[in-house]
């Protein structure tokens, strides 16, 4: 019977220590916290000096992290969040549940200005083939449309890449997207909902090319020592993604938020982000890119629409997108 | 008397109100925070496009089903109550793994392309809709199987051998006994795998090719995720929930009980025809056994170099997966319990149907509805992730009971109409007849049910997705997570644990009532 109280006291005790603490509740996608995520080496580094705790809540990709926002509304206990894209920050500020941040120098190849989120990483989608099955790969979208390769495709109804690849053909073709998608139509394999079923299925060797990222072959490359994956360089210039962070206007740690946005441009942050998250850092770590990302295309053409057009372009896109392909 | 059937009937209205609060209810909260209410002209090719694949899907699941379990049930083989339970596999094999599966040996680089090849003939491609239709088959043609079977187990056995002794032809055996069970059995049947291809979404778009394969469930998945537009996604939730009724009174109407009266409730080894029609027989098990344990033999081959190196977080997660797996098992058998027994101590009224009505709605039911909705319902009171395995044994649970429902209805009917009246002669009280005149004739279907409901909850990523923080995730989230990261052996590896999982806690269920059975 005595124990009953001690055991009261302690929790009493346990929990005042907890209050103490404070929590900062970061929102983000779920592949950014597993274990072999960038999250856990972010979540020490930022906790050694914010005398905080970092929790993450997770919430399937960028558009579900959105949608998250979107469904907490301002009751939300998150107080930050991180991993939406360029494709997605003008619905998000739609919201106004997001407040301005300090934004970072950073080396984007492509002019970003948004005063509601900073860039923490980026890369360019690509279509990624095996080098030992493909000799001469595909130079742009006329001559993959002309030839007879196989490509799979993400949805853009269910997938950031899948809406990535809309936007690229939108900013190189215009009017004449309708055109390219018409002409790609018999080299599609299939569409998938999201981003890892393509690309297990490309590896399966289900297609010959898949949408990915120029730094796709970066990760065979350094963790699985395998040089035979590339991606092919179009001469139309490669659409940009750029993985966002922003901070909620209803946080109770404002200047928490803050610190950890800028902890997430930092050196530290910036240089284990091209192994986990295996995209290019917005800032590069001073001590470099990691050693195989020399390897990798270097696009001379970037392509990337403003947050604003992108927004008012998805609907007429996705539509014009699904015609093509229904015929 | 009269006060326990009020009693059943209270209970079984009391888990009907909770099945309709948590798919109609969720629909109607996501409706709540609506703020325009529009489908567009995709939505309409969607319906037209959810509606065929469903309707093939289920035909031809039923269809091959029948000379299937025809040949099981009248033949008798070394490893036949192996390949029995086996064959069950595909059911409960997670979406993605399936699909993986099925590429293995259809695919591009499969062995079926590759003896085309061989022989000069062209490719064939698994994209389109026979693709979709193939998965769906692949999914469910173990589940129309059992259902016939028990079908079968449960025609009394004077009645075979009545029919033998009179010296019954194929046809008189097929139009007097076989047409009859099965026209109490397999409009059930189909109608639980349309509503369950209804309701398909990452089959349906990663093998159908393209946009042209659009479903309602990836409708409603756009609609929440891309557009958060609350409104279309509620209404294309009500449209699935209309599909569901109008699909559950044709089945009613069409299905009726085959009255062959009570035996002494021995079992017999059926009449079995040699010749030809042995040989046609074989042919019937071979082929199914090939299509069904090929996919699966290759998700084996796949995920044992997988299996070597799992990443340490994959252990804890399989641990809660199993418990969730259990916890929504027993939680779905007691309510379907609660609901076929109702159901059978009356007579059909409207009572009766409404019940039916209700108990089907789970299949129907969007996850990512049913999600969305109990988030906002959870969100203002406490934090989703702290309720996410609760809600998820929850969710689960609600999901298999159709299953579950549909396999005891038939034959709890069966036990109350051949047995009623005896128990009520003799006075037996609530407990005996459910221990020792219940039970053992649901025996078989309560296994196998509970089996369906704890690997389904194992395999399913529905809700887990919304809900789980950073510490709960569940091996189905742990198979994406792995997959998304570029991690597809460690992928292949943790989804063979899974499958084992799910297929070990099937077989353990399937094992206990079919031991209580012949007991």
């Amino acid at each position: 019977m005595k124990t009953l109280p001690l055991a009261a006291g302690l929790l009493t005790i346990a929990t005042a220590a907890l209050a103490e603490t404070p929590v900062l509740t970061v929102l983000t996608y779920d592949s950014f916290t597993p274990e072999w995520g960038p999250g856990p080496a972010i979540e020490k580094g930022f906790e050694a000096t914010c005398g905080c705790d970092v929790q993450y809540v997770m919430a399937g990709d960028g558009a579900a992290v959105l949608a998250r926002v979107q469904l907490e509304g301002a009751k939300t206990d998150a107080d930050v969040v991180v991993g939406l894209d360029t494709n997605l920050t003008a619905a998000a500020s739609a919201t106004g549940l997001f407040a301005p941040v300090a934004v970072p120098a950073t080396n984007l190849p492509v002019p970003f200005e948004d005063a509601n989120f900073a860039p923490f990483d980026w890369g360019y989608f690509a279509f990624v083939y095996d080098k030992t099955k493909l000799d001469t790969p595909p130079k742009s979208f006329v001559e993959l449309a002309a030839s007879d390769l196989k490509i799979i495709i993400q949805d853009p109804r269910s997938s950031t890449p899948g809406l990535g690849l809309l936007m690229w053909v939108k900013a190189a073709y215009g009017e004449g997207a309708a055109q390219v998608w018409a002409d790609l139509a018999d080299n599609i394999v299939t569409v998938t909902p999201g981003w890892s079923e393509a690309y297990g299925m490309f590896l399966e060797g289900e297609s010959d090319l898949v949408l990915s990222y120029t730094t796709s072959p970066a990760y065979h490359l350094i963790a699985e020592t395998d040089d035979t994956k590339a991606a092919a360089a179009f001469d139309e210039g490669h659409y940009v993604q750029v993985e966002v962070a922003g901070k909620l206007a209803s946080t109770d740690q404002p200047a928490l938020a803050d610190a950890f946005l800028a902890y997430l441009t930092s050196d530290a942050a910036q240089s284990v982000l091209p192994v986990t998250n295996w995209m290019y850092p917005a800032v590069t770590p001073a001590a470099g890119l990691p050693a195989g990302f020399e390897t990798l295309i270097a696009p001379t053409k970037s392509l990337l629409l403003p947050a604003a057009e992108a927004e008012e372009a998805r609907a007429g896109a996705i539509a014009e997108w699904q015609t093509a392909l229904s015929r | 008397m009269a006060d326990r059937a009020v009693a059943l009937r209270i209970a079984a209205l009391g888990v009907a109100l909770l099945l309709a609060a948590l798919t109609l209810g969720s629909a109607i909260i996501v409706a709540a925070r609506a703020t325009s209410w529009t489908l567009g002209p995709a939505d309409g090719a969607a319906l037209r496009f959810t509606l065929l694949q469903a309707a093939l899907s289920a035909g031809l699941s039923a269809l091959l089903a029948v000379p299937v379990a025809r040949a099981l049930m009248r033949r008798r083989f070394l490893g036949r109550g192996v390949l029995i339970r086996l064959m069950a596999a595909p059911f409960v094999l997670p979406v993605v793994v399936a699909v993986l599966g099925l590429l293995a040996v259809f695919g591009r680089a499969g062995p079926v392309n590759g003896a085309l090849a061989a022989l000069g003939l062209p490719a064939l491609s698994i994209f389109g809709l026979h693709g979709v239709v193939l998965a769906h088959v692949f999914l469910n043609l173990p589940l129309a199987v059992r259902i016939i079977l028990m079908g079968w187990q449960a025609i009394p056995a004077e009645r075979l051998r009545l029919a033998q002794s009179l010296g019954f032809s194929d046809r008189a055996m097929f139009r007097h006994i076989e047409l009859p069970m099965l026209r109490a059995v397999l409009p059930g049947a189909g109608a639980v795998i349309f509503l369950l291809c209804l309701t398909s979404f990452a089959v349906a778009l990663t093998l159908g090719g393209g946009p042209k394969s659009s479903t309602l469930e990836l409708a409603i998945f756009q609609a929440l995720r891309f557009d958060f537009d609350l409104g279309r996604a509620a209404l294309l939730a009500a449209l699935q929930f209309a599909l569901c009724a109008a699909v559950t009174v044709a089945t009613a109407r069409v299905a009726s009980p085959f009255g062959f009266g009570a035996g002494l409730d021995r079992a017999v080894l059926p009449f079995a025809p040699r010749g030809w029609r042995a040989a046609l027989d074989a042919v019937a098990i071979a082929a199914a056994a090939l299509l069904l344990l090929a996919p699966l033999l290759a998700v084996v081959v796949r995920g044992v170099p997988g299996l070597l190196d799992l990443p340490s977080g994959v252990w804890p997660a399989a641990l809660r997966s199993v418990l969730v797996a259990l916890a929504s098992a027993a939680l779905a058998v007691a309510a379907a319990l609660v609901l076929a027994l109702a159901l059978a101590a009356v007579p059909l009224g409207r009572f009766g149907r409404g019940i039916e009505m209700v108990a089907m709605l789970p299949l129907a039911a969007s996850g990512l509805v049913m999600g969305v909705g109990l988030f906002l319902v959870i969100h203002p009171v406490a934090r989703p992730e702290s309720l996410a395995l609760p809600v998820t044994v929850l969710v689960n649970a609600t999901l298999s009971l159709p299953y579950l429902f549909r396999l005891l209805l038939p034959q709890a009917r069966q036990v109350v109409a051949d047995y009623g009246r005896l128990s009520a002669s003799l006075g037996m009280g609530a407990r005996a007849r459910l221990r020792w005149v219940i039970l053992p004739r649901l025996s078989r279907p309560l296994g196998y049910g509970a089996g369906l409901a704890a690997a389904l909850s194992m395999g399913d990523l529905g809700v887990i997705a919304l809900f789980a923080g950073d510490q709960g995730a569940t091996l189905p989230l742990m198979v994406q997570r792995l997959m998304g990261a570029y991690r597809m052996e460690q992928a292949a590896g943790a989804a063979l644990l899974l499958v084992s999982l799910s297929f070990g806690v099937f077989w353990l269920f399937d094992r206990i009532g079919d031991r209580n059975a012949d007991a």
